[in-house]
């Protein structure tokens, strides 16, 4: 078997407009969910017990649906209620759903790590509300849980090759379109792949040198 | 000694008490801060020196009584509909006014030396970064510091910690600087270097309430020595008169401890 890595080649084009659209899809949506997430945690963390109630369940009940369902309802099911969204709005509005429960749940969990005594004297210091969590509260969440927030976009990456079924033109899409034009199933998933690796490798090494840093910030907490 | 009659007292508390529980943790307590003095808050493990400072700066709401800051009242304020708590907003704007240091520094480990003290300045006071870069740099070369700027808490020592700590503090101008046990968490090596900071503070006409049990401090920088014990003021004096003949037996048991 001779591999035809020249139709790839050929091909080059609509590979690369799939990953970038991977990558903006999940670069756009991840940073949507954080902003979203934190607003969450602000709601997590309020002293209204409903409101805190109310955004826990969303959270929760976030997480427990599968991406693909969630694609599926919001592209099928929505319009039968009267919301219609055209694929790429249905498409980052899925992604921005799916994650945020799991921004908000990993921000409180960094939350929750934070010493003792960091809000107190912030708020001694005349911090509250909004500006209490971005300047204070964030920050050192962030450097808590970077890694994980790494983790997730990873994840996110791989769940929305699910956006295929709704003719979303990401890696896989692609990937799959050229391998079932040429009949080149082998090849055409073997760069897929490669592709998806790279882009992980990228997230890792960027997660590695932010923990160098986070590391400095960090010495005597370990 | 400021004639009382003429100067507004820069903090006063009238009949302060909270309650944790049925646990009275404060028990009306008064105390009259004038500017420039320095005031130390003498008493034993749980007597609500902690409490107290904290319900100053409304960290801890009084479950009753009056706080006053420059004669206008903490925590609460005048409508038409009467008197109601003030706003998380309101008193953020208070405490900016009051400065605190804290027996655990507790430092933002996110930023470095210059960034703790610049932060709040910038950011709450909303002061131009500039002239707050500057000032700060003055502060850290006034604790001793200068060489520390660009450094991350996790690697200053207790000593250095507290006093960025109070250079953090100082860099909000307040009006009155509240230190609670500021030294009680350094290796005794380190006590020095912090006290030496806050001595020439009261020197310089600070004005602050101290939470201390370095003796030695309190005589040479308090103008008076606040006794309490139980959540009451059961004794307050001038440092020497404190020191030199304590009126309750009480102060003469907790002193005794201190001249072993
Ligand atoms: N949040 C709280 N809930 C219930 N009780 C509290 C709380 N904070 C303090 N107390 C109690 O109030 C009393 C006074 O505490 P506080 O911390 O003010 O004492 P302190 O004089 O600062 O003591 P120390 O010298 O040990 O710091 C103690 O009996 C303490 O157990
Ligand atoms: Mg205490």
């Amino acid at each position: 078997m001779t591999l035809r890595m020249d139709v790839i080649w050929h091909n080059a084009p609509e590979f690369l407009s799939g990953l970038a659209n991977t990558i903006w899809l999940c670069g756009v949506s991840m940073l949507l969910s954080l902003v979203l997430g934190a607003l969450f945690l602000g709601v997590l963390t309020s002293r209204r017990r409903q409101l805190r109630v109310a955004a826990q369940t969303f959270v929760d009940a976030g997480r427990c649906v599968p991406f693909l369902l969630l694609t599926y309802i919001v592209y099928f099911a929505l319009p039968a209620v009267g919301i219609v969204l055209d694929k790429w709005t249905a498409a980052l509005g899925t992604l921005v759903l799916y994650n945020t429960a799991y921004m908000a749940e990993i921000l409180r969990a960094g939350w929750l790590s934070l010493p003792s005594g960091q809000t107190q004297s912030a708020r001694a210091f005349g911090y509250s509300g909004f500006l209490l969590l971005r300047r204070i509260i964030l920050p050192q969440i962030l450097i808590a849980v970077g890694p994980v927030i790494g983790n997730q976009l990873i994840q996110l990456i791989k769940d929305s090759a699910f956006l295929s079924i709704i003719t979303i033109p990401e890696l896989t899409f692609v990937a799959n379109e050229v391998q079932s034009y040429y009949f080149i199933p082998f090849e055409s998933f073997l760069v897929a792949t490669l592709m998806y690796w790279l882009l992980c490798s990228g997230i890792e090494w960027l997660v590695r040198r932010g923990e160098k840093w986070a590391s400095l910030v960090r010495r005597n907490h370990a | 000694m400021p004639d009382d009659t003429q100067v507004v007292p820069a903090l006063e508390l009238r009949g302060v008490s909270k309650l944790f529980g049925d646990h009275e943790v404060l028990a009306r307590i008064d105390l009259r801060v004038m500017p420039g003095e320095t005031v130390c808050l003498l008493g034993p493990s749980g007597s609500g020196k902690t409490t107290l400072l904290r319900c100053i700066n409304w960290l801890e709401t009084p479950d009753g009584g009056v706080i006053l800051l420059r004669g206008k009242r903490v925590g609460v304020r005048q409508t038409h509909d009467g008197i109601l708590p003030m706003h998380d907003r309101e008193l953020a704007a208070i405490r900016t006014r009051i400065g605190m240091v804290f027996q655990h520094f507790n430092l933002w480990p996110h930023l470095t030396a210059l960034g703790n003290v610049i932060e709040s300045p910038i950011h709450v006071l909303r002061r131009p970064r500039r002239e707050v870069v500057h000032e700060a740099e003055y502060l850290l070369e006034k604790v001793g510091l200068s060489d520390k700027r660009d450094v991350y808490p996790a690697y200053l020592s207790g000593g250095q910690m507290q006093r960025v700590a109070i250079a953090r503090a100082l860099a909000m101008r307040p009006e009155v600087l509240l230190f609670d046990e500021p030294t009680s968490a350094l290796d005794p090596e380190l006590v020095g270097e912090v006290l030496t900071v806050m001595k020439d503070l009261a020197h310089e006409g600070m004005t602050m309430i101290v939470v201390t049990h370095e003796m030695q401090f309190a005589r040479d920088a308090a103008s008076r020595i606040v006794f309490l014990d139980k959540g009451r003021v059961i004794e307050e004096a001038a440092a020497d008169e404190f020191f030199e003949r304590p009126k309750t037996e009480r102060s003469r048991q907790f002193l005794e401890r201190y001249n072993r």
